[in-house]
C-alpha cells in the first residue's frame, strides 16, 4: 500500500514536469471546446448561385432579385452563358445555376408556361437536396405572384394550400452546438483514458526504466494501478472543466443530475484505462501505440452516433455499434445533459459499462503479467 | 582482498534457459560467498544477461536449481526480489524526477520508513558530494554521476546481493576507481557484490571470476589461480584465451 | 548515389519490420473508406417517427401512407392524444410527430386551407432539421397532386443533378479520405519517425557521416512517399470497384496532384520535426495541428461554406483543403488542369514555404 503512494508521488510529479502532457491536459480541451463545435456543424449555410439571364425581362429580374433576397443564396456569379456558369460550379465557387431561357416572360404571358433550369453540383447530396429545395420553394412563391397578379377570379386561385408549421423541442436556443458539445466532453475523456496511458506507459517500456521496476519488490498489480489512477482523476478534472466551459460558453447546463454523468464517466474512464493500458501490452514503441489507438478510436467515433445518427446505419454497421464503448456514453450523455434523463433510464448503459470495463482490464491485466 | 565469509548467498546448479529451440544458458553451476566481489565475464552472446536475469527473478529458469539468499528462484522469485539489488549501464534512474526524489522513491519502494530515509538521503549526499544537486532532475547530471548515485540507490535498502550490469560502461577512468571503491566498501559491509564487465582490469578487482563462453561457465576461479592457469599476464588474455573458442556471437 | 539507396533500404527495414503499423497505415484507408461508403452517413433513413392523426379521413390516411413508403422514414408509432408526445420523445423511441388536426381533408377540399404541425425533437438539431425538410417534401408533393392539373401561368422547373444524380454521400467524401490519409502518413507518420532519430540520438550519428544532410532527410522520407502513392492508388481502385465512385477526370492529372500533395505534406512533417525535440511533442502537434484542422476545417466532413467567418478564414492555411478541392474538381467533376491551375500553385506555395523554413532550422541547428 505504502509502495502504492510512492508510485503514485513519482507519476505525478513526472506528469506535471512532462510539458506536452499538461499541453494535453490543460490547453487541448479548451481550444476543442471553443473550436469543435462551431467547425462541426451540417447546418447547410451560404449556398452559391450562378444565374445566367437569356431573358433581361421584368420578370427575370424579379426572380432574381427574389433569389438573391432570400437568404438562402448567395450570388456567386451573373454569367452569359450557362457554359460560363459550368466553369464557377467546376471551380467549386457555385453550388447551383439557374437557367432563364430567353423569352421566359413572354411565354409565360402568352402561352401560359414556361420553363427554367437549376442545374445543381451534387457532390454534396445534402447540399444539393437542401439547395434545389429552397429554389423550388421560391420558384413557386414567384409562381403565385404572378399568378394572382393575372388572375383575380377565386376560382383559380384557389390552389388548395396546406400550411405546415414547425415545433422544435428541447432546444430553445436553437442551438446546432448543443448536440456537439457533450460529445466533445466524451472524445476529451476518451483520448486521457486511452491516449494517454498508452502513451505513458509505453514511454516507460521504451526508455527501459520498466526493467528496473521489474526488479524491485512492486507488485504488478500496484505498478498499474500506480499508472491508471492519475489519469482516472485527471480525467474527471478535463470533465470537470469541460462542463464549466460548456455553461460559460455555451449555456449547456445539464438538465438531469452532474451525479449520473460523473458515475457513468468514472466507470466509463476505467474502461478506457483498460483500453490504454491493453494497447500498451502490444506496442513497443510509442509511434506504435499512437497510431494503434488513434486507428482504434477513428473507427470507434465514427461509428458512434457522435457526427452521424446511428439509425442512418445499415443494419450490420449498428450491430457493431454495440461493441462501441463510446457509443454508449454519447447516449448517456446526450440524454442526460440535453433530456434530463434519470439514472434509472440509462441503468442499462451504466450495466454494459461495467462489463466493458471489466473485460478490458482483465484483458489487458492478464497481457501485462505475461509480458512484462 | 579481503578473507571472505563460507556462508553461501547464491547457489546455482546446473541452471539451463532455452528459448525454443535455442539453448542461452546450458547448465551451469557455481556458488556465491557472502561479502564477495563476484566477477561474470563473457562475450556478448555467452549468455551472461540471461543467466543475471533469472537470479534477480526476471526470468524463469527451463531447468536447474538456482538459490538467491536462501530464496528458490522458482517459488520465492518476488521475495527474492526484496532482498536485492539491481542496476545496469543503459538505466538507473528516472531523469524527470530530481535526485533527492529518485532516492525517496526506490527507498520508499523497499520499504524504509519516510524517517531513516531522510536520515540516510542526507548521509549518501554528502558522501557522492551531491548537496547541491539533491533538487536537480538527475538526467542532467553527468554520466559518472549519475551512475555512483544510482549504486547508491540500489544498496540504499542494505540488500543481501547486488547485481550491478555492465555499471561502469562509459564512464572515465576517475569516475570509475571511484566506482570501485564504493564496490570495495559495500563488500566490506557484508554485501556480495554481483557484477558483470567488459573491462578486463575490473576482473582484477573480483575476489572470484567466471568467465561464460557459449551458454556454459569456461572457467570459475579467483584471477591469480586463472592467470596461473592460463599462463597469463593479465585476465585480457585469459579471457582472450577462452572467447577465442566461442561460436556464439553478438548479444 | 549509391549512399542513398543503402540508407532509404534501411528505412524501409524499419518501417517493415514494424509490421503492426505498416498493416495500421495500409489498412486504415481501406477501413475508412467501407466505414464512409457504407456505414458513416448523414443520409436520413428509417429515422423513427409517429404520427398523431386526429382526423383519420381520406386526406390524412394518404400522406401517412406516403410516409409509411419513404425510405426515410419509419412510421414506428401511431399516438392518440397530445400527451402522449413528451413519452415517446422521452423514451428516445422518436425523432418527430406529424399532428394531422381534425377535419383536415373536410378544412382542405372547402376552405382551400388546412394545417399539418410538425413536431421535431430539436435536440439533435441537423437531424431535426433534415426531417422536417422531408417531411415538408413529402406533404408538398401530396399536395401537387391535389391540384388542378391545368392551373394557368405555371412555370416549369426542370433541376438536373449534376456528377452525382443519385446524390451518394460516396462522392462527397473520397477527396477526403484521400487528404486525410495523405496528412496521415506523410506529415505526421514522418514527423515522428525524424523526432525518433533524434530524441535516441542516432540522428547525431548520421549527421557525422559524409552523407550530406539533406539527403539523410530525403531518405527518411522516400519510403513515406512511396507508401503514400500506394495508399492513393488503393483508395482510388477501392472506390472505382467497390465504391463505384468513378475517375470523371484525367487519371494522370490526380496522380500528379497528389504527387504534389504528398511533397507538400512531407515536407509539412519535416518542418514540425525540426521545432520538436521530443516524440510526444511531435505527436501532438501532429494531432492538434494536422488532424483536427483536416477533419474540421478542411470540407473533409463539414462543407467548408457551413464554418462560421473566421474558421473559414482559417481553412485557407490548411494545406489539405486546397488538395481536397483540386480531387473533388479533377476526380468528382472531371475538370482540366486549367481549372485547378490556382489550387496548384498554392500547394506548391506552401510547400515551397515549408522547405524553406525546415533547411533555415536545420543550419540554425547545426551551428
Amino acid at each position: 500500500m505504502r509502495t502504492l503512494l510512492f508510485l503514485l508521488q513519482k507519476e505525478f510529479l513526472q506528469i506535471f514536469r512532462n510539458k506536452t502532457i499538461l499541453a494535453i491536459i490543460l490547453v487541448v480541451p479548451v481550444v476543442q471546446l471553443l473550436i469543435l463545435p462551431n467547425a462541426a456543424t451540417f447546418e447547410i449555410k451560404n449556398i452559391k448561385i450562378a444565374i445566367v439571364d437569356n431573358d433581361h425581362s421584368t420578370y427575370s429580374a424579379e426572380l432574381i432579385d427574389k433569389f438573391v433576397s432570400s437568404g438562402y443564396f448567395i450570388l456567386a456569379d451573373y454569367a452569359n452563358s450557362y457554359n460560363q456558369a459550368i466553369k464557377t460550379i467546376e471551380r467549386n465557387k457555385a453550388d447551383l445555376i439557374l437557367e432563364i431561357p430567353p423569352h421566359f416572360e413572354r411565354d409565360l404571358v402568352k402561352k401560359s408556361v414556361t420553363n427554367l433550369s437549376i442545374s445543381v453540383d451534387a457532390v454534396n447530396g445534402e447540399k444539393a437536396g437542401l439547395g434545389a429545395g429552397y429554389a423550388g420553394q421560391i420558384i413557386q412563391d414567384f409562381n403565385k405572384q404572378i399568378r394572382t397578379k393575372w388572375i383575380a377570379l377565386p376560382k383559380y386561385n384557389s390552389a388548395p394550400v396546406i400550411n405546415i408549421t414547425f415545433s422544435n423541442w428541447y432546444n430553445p436556443l436553437m442551438n446546432y452546438k448543443t448536440f456537439f458539445v457533450p460529445g466533445i466532453l466524451v472524445l476529451l475523456l476518451t483520448l486521457v483514458g486511452g491516449l494517454l496511458t498508452a502513451l505513458n506507459i509505453v514511454r516507460e517500456k521504451e526508455i527501459g526504466t520498466i526493467e528496473q521496476i521489474n526488479v524491485t519488490p512492486i507488485k504488478k498489480i500496484h505498478f498499474i494501478t500506480g499508472k491508471l489512477l492519475p489519469f482516472w482523476l485527471i480525467g474527471l478534472f478535463i470533465l470537470t472543466i469541460g462542463f464549466i466551459i460548456s455553461a460559460l460558453v455555451y449555456h449547456i447546463v445539464p438538465a438531469g443530475s452532474f451525479f449520473t454523468i460523473y458515475l457513468f464517466a468514472a466507470v466509463y474512464l476505467v474502461a478506457f484505462l483498460g483500453f490504454g493500458l491493453l494497447i500498451s501490452t502490444y506496442s513497443n514503441t510509442q509511434q506504435q501505440a499512437l497510431f494503434v489507438v488513434f486507428f482504434f478510436l477513428m473507427i470507434f467515433f465514427l461509428m458512434s452516433g457522435m457526427f452521424t445518427p446511428i439509425e442512418s446505419m445499415p443494419r450490420w454497421a449498428q450491430i457493431i455499434t454495440y461493441f462501441n464503448p463510446i457509443r454508449y456514453f454519447i447516449e448517456v450523455i446526450r440524454l442526460v445533459v440535453l433530456k434530463g434523463s434519470l439514472l434509472r433510464d440509462v441503468f442499462p448503459q451504466l450495466a454494459i459499462m461495467c462489463v466493458f470495463a471489466v473485460v478490458f482490464n482483465v484483458w489487458a491485466i492478464i497481457n501485462y503479467r505475461k509480458k512484462a | 582482498m579481503d578473507a571472505v565469509n563460507k556462508e553461501k548467498v547464491i547457489s546455482v546448479d546446473k541452471l539451463v534457459k532455452r528459448f525454443g529451440d535455442f539453448t542461452a544458458v546450458n547448465e551451469i553451476t557455481f556458488d556465491v560467498y557472502k561479502g564477495e566481489i563476484f566477477g561474470f565475464l563473457g562475450a556478448n552472446g555467452a549468455g551472461k544477461t540471461t543467466a543475471i536475469r533469472m537470479l534477480c527473478g526476471l526470468s524463469t529458469p527451463t531447468g536447474g536449481a538456482a538459490s538467491v539468499a536462501g530464496l528458490d528462484v522458482y517459488k520465492q522469485a518476488e521475495q527474492i526480489k526484496r532482498n536485492i539489488g539491481y542496476m545496469s549501464q543503459k538505466f538507473s534512474l528516472y531523469d524527470d524526477l530530481t535526485v533527492k526524489e529518485n532516492i525517496r522513491l526506490f527507498a520508499g519502494i523497499y520499504g524504509l520508513s519516510r524517517k531513516v530515509i531522510k536520515e540516510k538521503s542526507e548521509k549518501i549526499l554528502k558522501e557522492l558530494g551531491l548537496e547541491k544537486e539533491a533538487d536537480t532532475l538527475a538526467g542532467s547530471l553527468p554520466l559518472g554521476w549519475k551512475q555512483k548515485l544510482a549504486f547508491s540507490i540500489s544498496i540504499f535498502h542494505e540488500p543481501k546481493i547486488v547485481f550491478l550490469d555492465e555499471p561502469t560502461g562509459g564512464v572515465d577512468p576517475i569516475t570509475r576507481r571511484q566506482f570501485w571503491e564504493m564496490i570495495y566498501n559495500a563488500a566490506h559491509e557484508g554485501i556480495t557484490i554481483f557484477v558483470t564487465t567488459h573491462y578486463m582490469d575490473e576482473a582484477e578487482y573480483c575476489n572470484r571470476v567466471t568467465i561464460m563462453v557459449d551458454g556454459q561457465i569456461a572457467a570459475l576461479d579467483s584471477p591469480k589461480a586463472l592467470k596461473e592457469q592460463y599462463k597469463s599476464a593479465s585476465m585480457d588474455e585469459v579471457f582472450y584465451q577462452l572467447a577465442r573458442k566461442a561460436t556464439r556471437k553478438g548479444d | 548515389m549509391k549512399q542513398l539507396f543503402s540508407f532509404v533500404r534501411k528505412e524501409f527495414y524499419h518501417i517493415f519490420r514494424d509490421k503492426r503499423t505498416m498493416i495500421m497505415l495500409l489498412g486504415m484507408p481501406v477501413i475508412q473508406l467501407i466505414l464512409f461508403g457504407f456505414a458513416v452517413t448523414n443520409e436520413i433513413r428509417n429515422s423513427s417517427i409517429a404520427i398523431l392523426d386526429k382526423s383519420n379521413d381520406i386526406a390524412t390516411q394518404k400522406i401517412t401512407e406516403r410516409f409509411r413508403a419513404s425510405k426515410y422514414f419509419n412510421v414506428k408509432e401511431v399516438l392518440h392524444s397530445e400527451s402522449d408526445i413528451q413519452n415517446a420523445f422521452r423514451s428516445g423511441k422518436v425523432k418527430m410527430v406529424v399532428v394531422f388536426p381534425q377535419n383536415f381533408n373536410n378544412d382542405l377540399s372547402h376552405t382551400n386551407s388546412a394545417q399539418i404541425q410538425l413536431i421535431a425533437d430539436a435536440s439533435d438539431l441537423n437531424t431535426a432539421t433534415t426531417l422536417i425538410n422531408y417531411a415538408s417534401n413529402i406533404i408538398m408533393e401530396y399536395q401537387s397532386t391535389i391540384l388542378d392539373a391545368d392551373i394557368p401561368y405555371r412555370i416549369n422547373t426542370n433541376i438536373r443533378m449534376l456528377y452525382n444524380p443519385q446524390l451518394r454521400s460516396a462522392y462527397d467524401f473520397v477527396p477526403g479520405v484521400m487528404g486525410l490519409i495523405l496528412m496521415l502518413i506523410s506529415a505526421m507518420m514522418t514527423s515522428v519517425a525524424i523526432v525518433k532519430e533524434k530524441e535516441l540520438g542516432t540522428m547525431e550519428i548520421l549527421l557525422v557521416s559524409p552523407i550530406k544532410p539533406f539527403l539523410i532527410i530525403i531518405s527518411k522520407v522516400i519510403p513515406y512517399l512511396i507508401l503514400s502513392l500506394i495508399n492513393i492508388l488503393s483508395v482510388l481502385l477501392l472506390s472505382v470497384f467497390l465504391l463505384n465512385v468513378p475517375v470523371a477526370g484525367s487519371v494522370w492529372l490526380l496522380m500528379g496532384e497528389s504527387t504534389l500533395f504528398i511533397i507538400t505534406s512531407l515536407s509539412l512533417g519535416i518542418t514540425i520535426s525540426t521545432v520538436t525535440q521530443s516524440q510526444q511533442a511531435a505527436m501532438l502537434i501532429s494531432l492538434m495541428g494536422l488532424m483536427l484542422p483536416t477533419i474540421l476545417l478542411s470540407g473533409f466532413i463539414f462543407p467548408i461554406d457551413n464554418l462560421p467567418y473566421l474558421l473559414r478564414l482559417l481553412s485557407n492555411i490548411v494545406p489539405v483543403r486546397w488538395y481536397i478541392g483540386i480531387v473533388r474538381s479533377v476526380m468528382i467533376k472531371g475538370t482540366g488542369f486549367g481549372t485547378v491551375m490556382n489550387e496548384t500553385i498554392i500547394l506548391i506555395g506552401f510547400t515551397v514555404v515549408f522547405i524553406l523554413i525546415s533547411l533555415r532550422r536545420f543550419k540554425i541547428r547545426l551551428e
